[in-house]
């Protein structure tokens, strides 16, 4: 193992996965000063007992057992452990987002709000608090200084099948400028071996899938649990299934159980299958219609973050592949700027269930040009 | 690196005179004090002198102590072991853990359980004793306050509690956990009928604790098994331990009578004083000027909890155990991560508060010398952690 010229004092964000777990093991070995932190988001236990949650949860975020996992790597390989608990933060800046997208019949993804939020914002806030000056994370993502444009780039890692780029749009220059991804070079089979070389028994530990905080991802449980502990009521959003020609087919109980391109649930027996193609909060109208409706070109993107360049003047445009969710191979596009954080995109071929509430993330070969949200 | 521990109110490190009287019941000494054989015998004599030394530390006969393991335990014990299905409970909203969730058991148990008011405290901690008679019903069986708070160390009225509850005809518990060997425990002082305290607290080992329980107050047992402790409480007598904490109430109440608590006071008033001197908008959560001097809200002579305004508790406690002092806030979680304060927050001190609060526990074999190391350690960490608040920032530019 090579040592660094300079030791950093790094604070390594520990879920008790084999990724960040490994992060911390590596980045000790090199010989900086590593401390290991966990962050407590969410309490597991608040929602059980409501209808449809869970008793207990074992094996996702916040859960003891990872804390458990976390605090035995961190004990193993000898380096300082606290958990600290931002649940308020998470509460505010995460979950009761997430709530209300879905209310406003969007799709929201929460682990780029906190990636945004917490573990790049309250994270670095956290470990400067106690000393350290640098964060590392288990993301596979790359990050690195470009002299030429003096801008922290964002890049894709070398294992692409693990690419966690998407959820990372929204970092800063400032956040970039901080943090590490000990991961961005190696591949997923890689990791699992630097953790079985330093001997962690959590190495063959699966790879956690769901959105943390909502059990079973069954996220309409989840809100309808949620509102009644905040003692709120569900808005009433039912409203009518209708086509794209304005023709009723059904009704339905309410706006939130449906997401563009969602072929299951949505209580109609016709010929075809139908999908999903708007969602209208106002008059609680859900469009459905045939697979190729849902195919479209354009779309407005909001709240641009922008990483490899410092912005775009207005009517100024870039050429770009565009990813317009997780699992979704980036397409070619050209992007117009609209108005300072806000940009059109129009696709060179039309694509399919364009959600608004998720991420667009605009790629330029490996790097991260920037992203934002789809209005 | 050197290390310093200031979290006596989470527990004590075994005194060395502690050890010596338990060593030999973990070496070599077996007997289970029921046998009836010459080493169940040997055993029956020891856990009976230590309830000796730990009857005088409570001022009772030894017969009204009940070994338990812990603090916890004797909680759970005087309450459940008083309740009947249907009485009302009162006791406050700043109590320990081991109190407040089993009186919230109590009030979720429908049919089997009963009523409970928590009576609120006032901005110093300190329960009215008028409240507390306020809150009286004809169904009321139980009043349980504390004697001393864990976080702040107020001390509570519980003398003048004590009459109240004896005039009404009402049993009267007092979780004494974090007042053992800090003040004195007469039970009949105090008025109490029930008195619940922990050995870890007062330098014995984790696991053993006793319950005071005036003669003829009927208890109704947790665990059911053998008669042990007068069929009180089931389960072989922990013997070492038993020992132990009857040693450590023995030095205890020898230490009270010697000034012990003045010599901790006077140490914990110059950590005190020093840190509020050098630091500026900080000050004390239940103590202080206002409360111990003007409100006369007495404390326990070793604790102390500060507040530094701009500050979160948290990342403070990490950033100083990483230079080898360890304090505390709040309470832990059982994850390990630290939950906003319910003490802090029932004084209404307000979120930032209960947030920003450390607090410092001294115990008996800390020094001078480490009061020093703090002296100048927590006011570089506070200033440090100041620099990188941002509202610090901004009430400094205003």
């Amino acid at each position: 193992m090579t040592r660094l010229s300079t030791t950093r004092n790094i604070a390594v964000a520990m879920s008790g996965g084999v990724d960040s777990s490994a992060v911390a093991a590596m980045l000790h070995a090199e010989g900086h000063n590593v401390i290991g932190l966990t962050m407590q988001l969410w309490n597991q236990r608040r929602l059980s007992g409501k209808e449809g949650m869970p008793e207990s949860v074992a094996g996702r975020c916040c859960s003891l057992d990872d804390v458990y996992d976390a605090r035995a790597v961190a004990r193993q390989i000898g380096i300082p452990y606290y958990v600290v608990n931002h649940e308020d933060r998470f509460e505010r800046d995460v979950v009761k987002p997430f709530v209300a997208e879905y209310l406003a019949g969007r799709t929201p993804i929460p682990c780029s709000l906190c990636n945004d939020h917490i573990k790049f914002d309250q994270f670095l806030t956290t470990a400067r608090q106690v000393g350290s000056d640098w964060i590392a994370t288990g993301h596979y993502a790359r990050n690195e200084f470009d002299e030429t444009s003096g801008r922290w780039l964002l890049k894709r890692p070398t294992d692409r099948a693990k690419d966690q780029t998407y959820f990372l749009f929204g970092l800063t220059q400032e956040q970039l400028s901080r943090t590490m991804f000990p991961l961005g070079h190696l591949t997923k089979p890689e990791v699992r071996e630097r953790a079985r070389q330093a001997g962690l028994a959590l190495a063959e530990k699966p790879d956690s899938q769901e959105i943390c905080f909502v059990p079973g991802n069954d996220y309409k449980r989840f809100i309808e649990a949620y509102l009644d502990e905040q003692s709120q009521k569900l808005p009433d959003t039912a409203g009518e299934l209708v086509t794209a020609e304005g023709e009723v087919i059904a009704e339905h109980g309410g706006i939130h159980n449906f997401t563009v391109g969602q072929r299951k649930g949505l209580g109609v027996a016709t010929g075809e299958p139908m999908y999903v193609l708007q969602i209208h909060p106002e008059s609680h109208r859900v469009v459905v219609g045939r697979d190729e409706e849902l195919l479209s070109r354009e779309m407005l993107v909001r709240k641009v973050n922008w990483i490899a360049i410092a912005g775009l003047a207005a009517g100024e445009t870039i050429r770009a592949e565009v990813k317009i969710r997780h699992r979704h191979e980036p397409a070619p596009a050209t992007i117009e700027s609209t108005s300072p954080r806000e940009v059109r995109v129009i696709f060179d071929q039309p694509q399919r269930a364009i959600t608004p509430g998720q991420a667009a993330v605009f790629y330029r070969d490996e790097v991260v040009a920037g992203g934002g949200w789809i209005g | 690196m050197r290390r310093i521990y200031f979290d006596n109110n989470a527990t004590t490190p075994l005194l060395p005179e502690v050890f010596v009287a338990m060593r030999p019941w973990l070496e070599s000494n077996v007997g289970n004090a029921s046998s009836i054989h010459h080493h169940g015998q040997e055993a029956r004599a020891a856990v009976e002198a230590a309830r000796e030394s730990v009857a005088k530390l409570f001022g009772c006969r030894p017969a009204e102590v009940v070994f338990t393991s812990g603090g916890t335990e004797g909680d759970n014990l005087a309450l459940f072991g008083i309740l009947k299905a249907g009485d009302h409970l009162i006791t406050t909203t700043v109590e320990h853990h081991a109190v407040l969730l089993a009186a919230e058991r109590w009030r979720e148990m429908g049919a089997q359980g009963g009523e409970v008011t928590f009576v609120p405290v006032d901005g110093c901690g300190r329960v009215d004793p008028e409240d507390i008679r306020r809150a009286l019903r004809p169904n009321t069986r139980l009043i349980s306050v504390m004697l001393a708070n864990n976080e702040t160390g107020v001390i509570q009225p519980i003398a003048e509690i004590g009459e109240i509850a004896a005039g009404a005809g009402v049993e009267f518990h007092t979780d004494a956990v974090q007042g053992a060997g800090k003040v004195p425990l007469d039970v009949r002082a105090l008025g109490v009928s029930l008195l619940s305290i922990s050995g870890h607290k007062v330098h014995a080992p984790q696991g053993v604790g006793a319950l005071y329980v005036r003669k003829g107050t009927k208890l109704q047992p947790l665990f059911y098994g053998g008669r042990h402790e007068r069929s009180r409480r089931a389960g072989t007598e922990n013997t070492p331990g038993i020992v132990a904490l009857g040693k450590a109430a023995e030095v205890a109440h020898a230490g009270l009578t010697r000034g012990e608590d003045a010599r901790l006071a006077a140490m914990r008033d110059r950590l005190e004083q020093g840190i509020l001197a050098q630091v500026e908008a900080s000050g004390v959560n239940g103590g202080g000027v206002a409360c111990t001097i003007t409100n006369h809200v007495p404390r326990v002579p070793n604790t102390t909890n500060l507040y530094f305004d701009h500050i979160e508790g948290e990342p403070l406690i990490i950033a100083l155990d990483l230079k080898g002092l360890a304090c505390s806030t709040g309470a832990a979680c059982s994850s390990g991560a630290i939950e906003p304060s319910h003490v802090l927050t029932a004084m209404r001190l307000g979120g930032e508060r209960a947030r920003g609060s450390v607090r410092l526990s001294l115990g008996k074999q800390n020094t001078d010398e480490e009061v020093d190391f703090a002296l100048e350690l927590i006011p570089q960490t506070v200033a440090r952690l100041r620099e990188i608040s941002p509202t610090w920032r901004r009430a400094v530019a205003q």
